[in-house]
Parts: structure tokens; C-alpha cells; sequence
């Protein structure tokens, strides 16, 4: 398992496409806090002049919609790594086979090591140090386009505050059981552009809609708590779509196993099907 | 393996590898019964034949004759539907470490071009049980040393084989299975590796090569299993397959009755099967021979010519697809090519 594991750390850290991952999500989570933490002070600003107290769902959300308070505006704004770049770990975990499919370097990995299994859950395991890496990137990102925009503007930061800082950390968490989600994914369907276009399409459109739609009945309301998602932004426990007011989350732990439950399904169905199948 | 020079290879005498430490019997390669079925397809049927240590054999067939996959049938990546494929009395798959003891190249792509040759080599190291500096070791004795730090998605064709065969030699194993390692490289490139597998074989190792072409292995190898549509069609040492080619001379001339009682008188055994009516191959005679037998019957002769008895007819031959309704052709050294005139 460690000879295994090693070459799966050195598949993956001699590609370019880890630290790219890194480096992209980094600037993106920025930017869009940056943009978020902008429309957060304008919108308070706004009401204030109004005199009214200011809403945070614009009319989308429901009855639970949180008042724009400091608290508010600083959770839905460092948590946006989970709620919106989560597709970057699941990038770099389904590269992690899916490069091999694609390069057809799945055939030197299997002579050298012809037990499937043992490949396959090394990757996994591997893919854990850069899937940190990427989240870290995202997170900083996040926090730092965040507090820096909330700062300029002379809003509280929070970033003292206990609760702010365990949200915040708890991505990393999420960000990287994504990248296991990944693997599962990339596992199960091997074709890389495939698989990217089908991982942006979920994660970008399919599933915020389908949380928008489940929340709106009582009956699927409790199935949008388990999308992967809304898994991962229960890690952190906070997230835009909470303080939009459109569902609740499941406990941290819950989130965390439901997530991992993700992964690991995707990752057997990936076993049983294409690394059980002839290569090449 | 240590101290190998570059290219050129050097000779076998002043091989430093130990011959002793290679058991020969973990060197043998069988494939016994060997099927494999793609949907409607055999891609390999029934196939049953062995490679013997110290010695390069060449897996010869046409295209989508079934090599590649019956070499990956041999390395456990597919399953066969039927028969068995060992590598010294077991399956690839059932060993620990099995690129330390067989060693392969399948295709010359297998590579993530954004990884260097170096790093390529090295991401197989740990599972192989190799320190890194084997890569290094690996890499000159295929002339790759100046490239070690380039990015793969930048070499040439002929500079993949290498890489691929450096991979192969990576775990310094007793059997190097290699699919058509001479795709792609040039004329000095071929000279070299022809040299470089006689050097592997001298060592006591069992050298498998595969090719679709016999005279680009024809000067390498000392025995030669030829495949065709998935099956055997012939086995044997190169001695073995040239005895096959027997001299032949065709001749052609526009008095058919005259030139079909000369081959009578003469008791020749003519083949006029291929041939339309006025033309014969007959076996076992000079040309001089058949002309002056013509002369003496003063029977006109338009055409006198040795027939082509090189290997590679021979294995066009053996390999060719047969006609539709038609038995296999017998093994002869001369038979039109596809798309000549054929006269059944």
C-alpha cells in the first residue's frame, strides 16, 4: 500500500494540473468575494437609507430569510469556497484517474501494480495532500477578498470570532472529502472532458436548482439536506443558501458522512465497472 | 543491470549480467488454448505456443492479427474467455512485483505529456521496488539520458519507443514482452535496438517482440510464432521458417498444351493453381534447369523468372487472408498477392 501510494503522490505531483487547480480556484474565490461581500454593504447600505432593515434573499427565499446582519454577511461570504468552488477538488480528484484513462497511463499502472483495488484506493488516498492544497487556496482566497472588501468599508471582519473561524476552517474539511467525491466520479466515468462537463453541469446548475425546487415543498425539502452540496456546506455550517433561507442543513457530522457516503458509493461502482473491465 | 553503456550496445562478451542468476524456467512463456472473444469477434482463437528463455522471438502477424491483445491477455490487463497465459509457469497478475520479472512495452502513447521522462519512470519506481536512480540507468541505456528533464508531449515518435522501453527495462526483468518497439524509429534507431535485444537475449532473457512486419525483425530473432486472424499458422525456429521457402521458378509460355506436357514429361510438381492456363510454378528447380528442359522440347517461353522466395513472401503467405469458399492455401513460396489475378 505505501509503494502504491507513492507512486499515486508522484502521478499526481509531477502534472501541472494541481497547483493550476490551486492557483485558479485561489483567484476565483477572491474575486467572487470580493463581489458578494460589495453586493452585501451595498444592499445594507441601501436599506439603511431606506430605513428598513435589509433581506438577504431578494425575494427568492422563503420565510427563514436572515436579516442582513454583520454575522450573516460574514459567514455567507467566507463560505462561498464551499458553496460555489467545490467543483475545483472535484476537478482534481476525477483527474486523478481520469488523466490516466486519457493518457493512457492506466496500462503502466496496472503492470507495475495489478491489484485494482489497491490502485484505486491509493488514488484516493493521494489525492488528499493536493486536494488540501486546493482548498487552502480557496479558502484564502475566500477569507481574504472577504475581510479585505468588508474592511475597506469599514464592516466588521469577524474573523476574531470563534464561530467565524470554525466555519471557516470546517471548508477545508469539505473542499477535500470533494476531492474524494472526485475520484469516486472520475472512477465511474472515465472520459475526462465527460467527466468535467458533467461535474461543472451538477455542481453549477443541476443541484443549486434542485435545491431551489426541493425547498419549495415540505415533503422534498428534507431530500435537499442530502444532495452533496448542501452535504458539504453543512460541513461548514453555514452557507449563502442557509441565509438565503432556502433549507436547512444537516449537523456538521451528518454533512460529513453523507459526503464521505457520496465518494465511497462512487468509488464502488467505479471498482465493479471500469476497473474491473479489460484495459486497453 | 549495472554499468550498461549507451548505445552502441556492447557485445555480449562483455556482458557484467550474471547468466546464472536467471532461472530459465521462470523465463518461459506459454499460452495454451488462449481465446478471446470481442462481441462478435475472435480476436484470439484457440492459440496455443511457448517462448523459450535466451532467445528473441519474434510474434509476427498482419494487423488485427490478435498480438496486442494476446500480450495484454499475457499481462493480465483483459481476460481471455478461454486457455491460460503464463510467464515462468504463472500469471502475470499472480505475482507480487510483477514488472521486476516481465517487463513491457504496449504502446508507444503511454504517456502524460506534461510529465518529464524522468518523472515517468520514476511514478512506477516505488511499486517496482527500484531505487530512482534505476530511471537514470534506464534512460542511458535507451539513449535518453540528455532528455530525462524534457516533458514527454515534446518527443518524437522514435523517442516514445525509447522512453516505453525504458520503462520496460525499468524493474531489470528476466522477460521483456515488447509490442512493435520499432515503430517509429529510424533506420539507425532499428539497428540499434536489433543489437540491444540480441544483447538482452545473450544475458539469458526471454525476449518477445512483436511485429507486423518479418524483415524488420528478420535479422533479430531466433524463432518466430506467427499468428493470422487469431490463430496459430506457424511456430518454429528461424531455421525452421526458411526451410519453408523453397526455390521456385515461374514460367510462361502461350503453348499451354506444350508447356502442361513438359511439366508431365519432366515429372515436375507444378503449381498452376494461382496461375492461369500457360503458366506454372514449379518447385525445386533452378531456372537454368526448367529452360534448358524447354529448350530440348523447343517449347517458346515468354517469361522464365526465379520466384520470390524471401521470408517476407512467405510470411505474406502464411498470413493472407483466404478466399471466401477456399481452403487455407498450402504453405508455398509463391502465391499471387491479394488483388493480382487469381484463377481458382
Amino acid at each position: 500500500m505505501i509503494a502504491a501510494l507513492r507512486a499515486e503522490l508522484r502521478k499526481v505531483a509531477t502534472t501541472r494540473s494541481w497547483w493550476l487547480l490551486a492557483l485558479v480556484m485561489g483567484a476565483y474565490m477572491l474575486t467572487m468575494a470580493v463581489i458578494m461581500a460589495g453586493s452585501f454593504i451595498l444592499a445594507m447600505r441601501q436599506a439603511e437609507e431606506a430605513g428598513q432593515p435589509a433581506d438577504i434573499s431578494g425575494g427568492l427565499g422563503g420565510d427563514g430569510a436572515a436579516v442582513l446582519d454583520a454575522t450573516t454577511v460574514a459567514t455567507s461570504v467566507y463560505t462561498l469556497a464551499v458553496a460555489l468552488g467545490y467543483i475545483f477538488p472535484a476537478i482534481l480528484g476525477a483527474l486523478a484517474v481520469t488523466t490516466e484513462f486519457r493518457h493512457r497511463t492506466i496500462t503502466p499502472t496496472l503492470l507495475a501494480e495489478p491489484r485494482r483495488g489497491l490502485v484505486l484506493g491509493a488514488k484516493l488516498v493521494a489525492v488528499i495532500p493536493f486536494a488540501i492544497v486546493v482548498a487552502l487556496a480557496g479558502v484564502v482566497g475566500t477569507v481574504v477578498g472577504g475581510a479585505v472588501t468588508l474592511a475597506l468599508f469599514d464592516e466588521p471582519t469577524l474573523l476574531g470570532d470563534p464561530e467565524i473561524q470554525g466555519v471557516i476552517g470546517r471548508q477545508v474539511l469539505a473542499l477535500v472529502l470533494w476531492a474524494l467525491v472526485g475520484v469516486g466520479f472520475g472512477s465511474v466515468l472515465t472520459n475526462q472532458v465527460a467527466a468535467i462537463v458533467v461535474l461543472l453541469a451538477f455542481t453549477q446548475f443541476v443541484e443549486p436548482l434542485l435545491r431551489i425546487l426541493l425547498a419549495q415543498f415540505e415533503a422534498t425539502e428534507a431530500a435537499s439536506k442530502f444532495l452533496p452540496g448542501a452535504a458539504g456546506e453543512a460541513i461548514a455550517g453555514s452557507s449563502l443558501y442557509v441565509s438565503s433561507g432556502l433549507a436547512a442543513l444537516l449537523e456538521v457530522w451528518q454533512g460529513a458522512l453523507v459526503l464521505l457516503a457520496y465518494a465511497v458509493v462512487l468509488v464502488l461502482i467505479g471498482r465493479v465497472t471500469t476497473f474491473r473491465r479489460d484495459i486497453g | 543491470m549495472v554499468d550498461v553503456p549507451v548505445a552502441p550496445v556492447p557485445s555480449p562478451s562483455a556482458d557484467p549480467s550474471p547468466e546464472s542468476a536467471l532461472d530459465p524456467a521462470e523465463g518461459v512463456v506459454v499460452v495454451t488454448g488462449l481465446t478471446k472473444r470481442f462481441g462478435p469477434v475472435l480476436a484470439v482463437d484457440d492459440l496455443t505456443f511457448a517462448v523459450q528463455p535466451g532467445r528473441v522471438t519474434g510474434f509476427l502477424g498482419p494487423n488485427g492479427a490478435g498480438k496486442t491483445t494476446t500480450l495484454r491477455l499475457l499481462l493480465g490487463l483483459a481476460r481471455p474467455n478461454a486457455g491460460t497465459a503464463t510467464i515462468g509457469g504463472r500469471p502475470y497478475a499472480d505475482r507480487r512485483q510483477p514488472a521486476r520479472h516481465v517487463g513491457a512495452a504496449l504502446e508507444a502513447s503511454s504517456f502524460h505529456p506534461g510529465r518529464t521522462a524522468r518523472d515517468h519512470l520514476r511514478a512506477y519506481a516505488p511499486q517496482l521496488g527500484v531505487p530512482d536512480r534505476r530511471a537514470d540507468e534506464v534512460l542511458a541505456q535507451v539513449g535518453l539520458a540528455d532528455a530525462a528533464e524534457r516533458r514527454v508531449g515534446g518527443f518524437s515518435t522514435g523517442m516514445r519507443q525509447r522512453l516505453a522501453l525504458a520503462a520496460a527495462l525499468l524493474g531489470d526483468p528476466q522477460v521483456l514482452l515488447l509490442d512493435e518497439p520499432a515503430n517509429g524509429l529510424d533506420p539507425e534507431g532499428i539497428a540499434w535496438l536489433r543489437q540491444f535485444l540480441r544483447w538482452l537475449a545473450a544475458q539469458g532473457r526471454t525476449v518477445l517482440v512483436s511485429s507486423h512486419v518479418l524483415s524488420e525483425v528478420e535479422q533479430t530473432v531466433d524463432d518466430v510464432v506467427i499468428i493470422a486472424r487469431g490463430r496459430l499458422v506457424h511456430a518454429s525456429s528461424l531455421a525452421g521458417l526458411e526451410a519453408l521457402a523453397r526455390p521456385a521458378v515461374r514460367i510462361v509460355s502461350p503453348d499451354a498444351t506444350g508447356l502442361a506436357s513438359l511439366v508431365d514429361v519432366q515429372g515436375w510438381a507444378p503449381v498452376t493453381r494461382f496461375a492461369g492456363p500457360g503458366e506454372a510454378t514449379v518447385f525445386d528447380h533452378r531456372a537454368a534447369e526448367v529452360g534448358a528442359a524447354a529448350f530440348a522440347r523447343g517449347l517458346e517461353l515468354h517469361e522464365l523468372a526465379t520466384a520470390d522466395t524471401s521470408l517476407e513472401a512467405l510470411f505474406l503467405q502464411l498470413t493472407a487472408d483466404p478466399e471466401p469458399g477456399m481452403p487455407p492455401p498450402p504453405v508455398q513460396p509463391f502465391a499471387p498477392l491479394p488483388g493480382q489475378g487469381v484463377v481458382p
